[in-house]
């Protein structure tokens, strides 16, 4: 035993561990400011499990355990499993939709005595496992078309799920995986292509429609225009060109105006509409009437959410007011604010200054991952290294540009720091899958 | 493949880099570029509580508190947090039915949401408090407040003391506004003049609120609060049992009462009639009652002990002899042959209750018999002295010791809304007599009548300058400030001051005057006024006079005055007292006086007093056409209020009746039916020239 586990340790990469546990004290105390009552006694609180922050210690302390013991486990069992384990996540999210316990606002939560779970967390471990263990199989030929459907098909089936069970956040996180697909050879207009549409989706909320399409079709003249030449060379192109138009003029005119008044949710599009700083157009709310009739200050409260989040913020200034001197974050005037709103409390009590240390650890934990990711010799540690960075990222970065106003409200949490077992859990087991495999690097084939 | 994509990796740092640049960026104006978030912040979470000062308090010469701060208690509301209670039997503890409540709590809930308090129900009374506080612990969501609350423990003093309302946009203006919206200020008396003192230093108390505007805790531990001074007290003249007795005496009559010490000219008792209780004003039914007397005609917020105007009469009359001495145009012997009236002016007028057996054979005696033509005569030798040449110049020269006297000036005491009453200039009698105009024209001057008008203040300080024999301190109420700082002597300094206005007058003519008045009292027409063991001097004093009622000129019964200090030698109380419509001063002011010299004097009451105290308190001597006056008004009011709303609710009630004259003024609500009196709130072309007879017998 003694000789393996000096191998296991010698293999580990402990700027990695550092940070996740420097992370989670800043969790640890996140919380605490958040939700501390004057009067409390610190530590017999703390032990206590009563408060949020004696929670989510012990999750911690239940997550590092089980992190050592991924440690323990051998690298190769997570590449064997990665399927199985993949199908078990869809197989828990399937069970969400008759055993969900009755939350407001969400399907995706499974109570199992005290703790609530959410299988939707969880399930971004077996994707990016899974993910990776496709990209890696040798028969697998990522340039072609069918790979990379059937890879985004992985990625996008428990996306699908979870928005079935009402967490549209959650399930936009599994588009971080294209950053690995990306990374395995995605074709980059593919990229290109997603950019585009966003931008025209943001150009749909922001312009009427007709002018949107007037501008659309001069743009399409103008391509025609300076391709004429082309044209006898490349037939295609003239075809191309006009289908492109079509497919923008069509998305913008009716599919975009059919998802806001069908698909989505009302609320939904009022965030939408409120990160790019416009009412939503009397047309939407007037298809979604029955649910504005159910929640009349829904709007205010998305606003309010975002502007008592931004006075938290905005107030912590240079240098922040001090952990318990946070009068914004330790009356109640942000809302979730030791679950999506964390990082106002760590904005306000340590100012710009503190802001810019904690996303600078975040930078480092990204940038290491991504330098641990290309140092892998096998594929399926580095697809799975860079699965996990992608969903990091995506995570820290919509979850801290909601709070100051850069992005629509879609509740996902901040990575480590954000109250929530499962959620702590989960990265956690996702960053230590990720070391254990590092640990094994010389490995090539999985 | 792996080798491959190698670059790809450097643009998936740049993306993560990117993204946290942008974010940074947005940091970076957030916190440190605008700095709007940390004061919306402060905003947000921090609530500047004011913490009101106790009121100062106001003390009678005795020390006893006559106007005081107590508590009442709101019953306040905070509809989230009313759950489970017994409806049923909260509604029967707090006197309400179940809709009412239902009615309040949402009225609360719609006004102040439901998570902040609001009042459930104002005001309560000492039991309705004492029995939810026993209960309280039944009813979460409810709870007492506490409000201040003056109040006046004797039930007496209001004119004096006046009361605070809150503030009103112009006070707050005025303030340059240290006042805000919901401070309280004092409005009238005592409670405006020494407002800087009363009210104190208002404190703020930074509290942190949370996010349903609940109050949690101090912030930064009260570093920045500043504590609250309370009001300090005054120290008065009052002798509180003297005004409420002289309260007593004045109710349900229309006039003015004041009691000064000469010596201090401290103002002992004050009272004008008709009178209220100030503890109306405050309290649930205070609003209610203001309005009720702001439009009753009778003018009970009227201080006509300083604010009435009146013919001061034969009270006049030491004054004027006074004048005449001092100007040598006659000497304490001098004496008029009065046959029963005044005759040099040609139309034997005025006329005088006495005649001949020498009654005014010197200035001692024409006082002790108050003979009128004696005091015209010494009216026109004073205005007509050869010594400034002409009726105009003589007139001045009267006029400015009538002015010395305190006549048709203010004198300034500290409570607000006196009135200088009226010594006319040349100037008014130039205008009426185009000109030309002789001492006759205005004769009855030197028997206080023609335009003559003082006010009760000013007769009871004309009374302290004859009983200090020619000095006076301005009358005043409080002696002293409790903590008297540099600021306040502005206030009280001028009262401090001795005027030694007329001590140039010759002791001997003082004395005359003083003997003549003291003879009033021996065996003149003030007998009523004899206290044995003090040597009382007084002057009595009728005045007749009109009104015009329904376009018509009616006599009404004459004004009764009476004018006293005692005793005679080291005098301790001046008094003057007018009673509107009462009949002669004897009747009812001198008695009045009796007993309020007697009061002060003696502390006690001779029996005969007390039966008097009684008798006099008992008697209305309200005019009985304020009753039509009143109507007038009031269906004037209604036909405008009709005009304006096409509401005719109110002046129906003017249509169907009116008061008729009762026989007996004190019966006050008899309504009868008078058959359309339309007219009636027509004032324009007003038929009604016979309805109103006036004459009292």
């Amino acid at each position: 035993m003694r000789p393996q586990n000096a191998a296991i340790s010698k293999g580990i990469d402990w700027s990695l561990v550092w940070i996740y546990l420097l992370l989670v004290s800043i969790g640890l105390t996140a919380i605490f400011a958040a939700t501390y009552k004057e009067g409390d006694a610190i530590f017999s609180t703390f032990i206590g499990f009563k408060t949020d922050y004696s929670k989510q210690f012990y999750f911690f302390l239940f997550s590092f355990v089980l992190g050592f013991v991924i440690l323990l486990t051998d690298s190769k069992f997570f590449s064997a499993t990665a399927n199985l384990l993949y199908a078990l996540g869809i197989f828990m999210l399937l069970l969400v939709f008759p055993f969900h316990s009755p939350i407001k606002g969400t399907e995706s939560i499974i109570k199992l005595g005290a703790f609530n779970f959410q299988p939707a967390e969880l399930c971004k471990i077996f994707v990016a496992l899974a993910l990776s263990k496709y990209l890696s199989r040798p028969e697998t030929d990522f340039t072609k078309t069918r790979s990379q459907l059937i890879a985004a098909g992985i990625a996008l089936f428990p996306a699908a799920l979870t928005i079935m069970q009402s967490e549209t956040g959650l399930a936009l996180v599994y588009f971080a995986f294209f950053i690995v697909m990306y990374r395995e050879g995605l074709p980059s207009a593919i990229l290109v292509i997603g950019f585009s549409a966003a931008a025209l989706i943001v150009a749909t909320l922001l312009l009427e429609k007709i002018t949107l399409a007037i501008v659309l079709t001069s743009l399409m003249l103008l391509a025609v225009y300076f391709t004429r030449r082309l044209w006898k060379r490349k037939s295609g192109l003239l075809y191309s060109i006009i289908f492109i138009w079509i497919l923008c003029v069509g998305i913008q005119l009716f599919v975009v105006p059919i998802a806001f008044k069908k698909v989505l949710k009302l609320y939904q599009i009022e965030r939408i509409y409120s990160t790019v700083g416009k009412d939503v157009p009397t047309e939407y709310v007037e298809a979604h009437t029955e649910e504005l009739a159910k929640a009349t200050d829904k709007k205010k409260d998305i606003d309010y959410n975002v502007r008592q989040s931004k006075i938290a913020i905005g107030s912590g200034g240079v240098l922040g007011k001090g952990l318990l001197s946070a009068t914004q974050t330790r009356y109640d005037f942000v809302p979730e604010q030791r679950t999506d709103f964390i990082f106002c409390t760590v904005g306000e009590g340590f100012g710009f200054a503190g802001s810019v240390v904690l996303l600078g650890l975040y930078l480092i934990l990204l940038l290491r991952i991504v330098t641990i990711a290309e140092r892998q010799r096998s594929t399926f540690s580095r697809s799975y290294a860079y699965g996990v960075a992608s969903v990091l990222f995506f995570h820290m970065a919509i979850n801290i540009a909601m709070t100051i106003g850069l992005a629509p409200v879609i509740g996902i949490p901040l990575p480590f720091i954000s109250y929530g077992g499962t959620s702590l859990l989960t990265f956690t087991i996702m960053l230590f899958i990720l070391i254990r495999l590092d640990a094994d690097r010389q490995m090539v084939l999985r | 493949m792996s080798v491959f994509n190698q670059s790809r990796s450097r643009i998936i740092r740049f993306i993560f880099l990117l993204a946290f640049l942008v974010i940074i960026g947005q940091l970076f104006y957030l916190q440190v570029v605008e700095g709007k978030y940390r004061q919306l912040a402060m905003d947000n979470a921090v609530f500047a509580k004011v913490v009101w000062p106790e009121r100062g308090i106001i003390f009678d010469r005795d020390g006893k508190a006559i106007l005081n701060n107590t508590i009442i208690y709101d019953l306040m509301v905070t509809p989230a947090e009313v759950k489970g209670i017994d409806t049923l039997e909260f509604c029967r503890l707090i006197g309400i039915d179940t809709a009412e409540f239902k009615k309040r709590v949402l009225d609360a809930r719609f006004k102040n949401t439901a998570v902040r308090p609001s009042v459930f129900k104002g005001l309560l009374t000492k039991e309705l408090q004492a029995r939810f506080e026993e209960n309280s612990w039944k009813y979460p969501g409810f709870n007492l407040v506490e409000r201040p609350l003056r109040t006046y423990p004797f039930n007496a003093a209001a004119h004096i003391l006046g009361y605070i309302r809150e503030a009103d946009t112009k006070d707050i203006e005025n303030s340059g506004n240290y006042y805000r919206q919901g401070d309280f200020i004092g409005k009238t008396g005592l409670e405006s003049f020494y407002e800087s003192v009363l009210m104190g230093q208002r404190g703020v108390q930074y509290m942190i609120k949370d996010n349903k505007n609940r109050l949690v805790g101090h912030y930064e531990n009260g570093a920045f609060d500043t504590a609250s001074v309370a009001g300090r007290g005054l120290r008065t003249y009052i002798d509180i049992e003297l005004q409420q007795m002289a309260e007593q005496l004045m109710s349900n009559k229309v006039g003015g009462l004041v009691a000064i010490d000469p010596t201090t000219g401290g103002i002992l008792a004050m009272v004008s009639g008709p009178n209220f209780n100030p503890n109306d004003l405050t309290g649930s039914e205070g609003s209610k009652n203001y309005s009720r007397m702001v439009l009753d005609v009778t003018g009970p917020m009227l201080n006509r002990a300083i604010g009435g105007r009146y013919e001061p009469g034969s009270t006049f009359k030491p004054l004027g002899a006074l004048v005449a001495l001092n100007e040598g145009v006659i000497t304490p012997e001098y004496g008029y042959p009065c046959g029963g009236r005044y005759t040099l002016c040609g139309h034997g007028k005025p006329q005088c209750t006495h005649a001949g057996n020498g009654h005014a054979a010197n200035v001692r005696l024409s006082i002790a018999n108050s003979c009128n033509a004696y005091y015209a005569h010494v009216y026109r030798l004073t205005v007509d002295n050869p010594k400034y040449g002409n009726v105009k110049n003589g007139y001045l020269q009267w006029k400015k010791y009538m002015n010395t006297f305190g006549l048709g000036v203010r004198l300034g005491l500290d409570i607000p809304n006196e009135i200088s009453g009226l010594i006319p200039d040349t100037s008014v009698y130039n205008r009426e007599n185009a000109n030309y105009w002789t001492s006759c024209t205005n004769l009855t001057l030197g028997i206080g009548q023609d335009k003559m008008l003082t006010t009760p203040l000013q007769m009871a300080n004309a009374m302290c300058i004859i009983a200090n024999r020619g000095y006076y301190y301005t009358p005043h109420f409080v002696e002293k400030i409790d903590g008297e700082t540099a600021d306040d002597t502005t206030l009280v300094n001028r009262f401090r001051v001795k005027h030694d206005v007329l001590t140039h007058i010759p002791d001997t003519a003082f004395s005359a005057v003083i003997e003549g008045m003291n003879d009033v009292v021996k065996f003149g027409t003030a007998r009523v006024a004899q206290i044995p063991g003090i040597d009382v001097c007084a002057k009595t004093g009728t005045a007749e006079n009109y009104t015009i009622l329904d376009g018509r000129r009616i006599k009404l019964p004459n004004n009764s005055m009476f004018v006293c200090f005692a005793p005679k030698d080291n005098p301790k109380i001046a008094i003057a007292v007018f009673v509107q419509n009462a009949g002669y001063g004897a009747t009812w002011a001198g008695p009045i006086s009796r007993l309020m010299v007697e009061k002060f004097l003696n502390d006690t009451l001779m029996t005969k007093s007390k039966a008097d105290l009684e008798r006099i308190s008992k008697t209305n001597l309200m005019p009985a056409y304020f009753k039509r006056v009143q109507f007038k008004e009031d269906s004037i009011r209604a036909f405008k209020w009709y005009q304006t709303t096409k509401d005719s609710s109110y002046i129906k009630r003017y249509v169907k009746t009116a008061p008729k004259q009762p026989s007996n003024p004190a019966d006050k609500k008899q309504p009868v039916h008078v058959a359309d009196e339309w007219m009636a709130i027509l004032p324009d072309r007003n038929p009604f020239l016979k309805t109103m007879n006036s004459k009292r017998s």
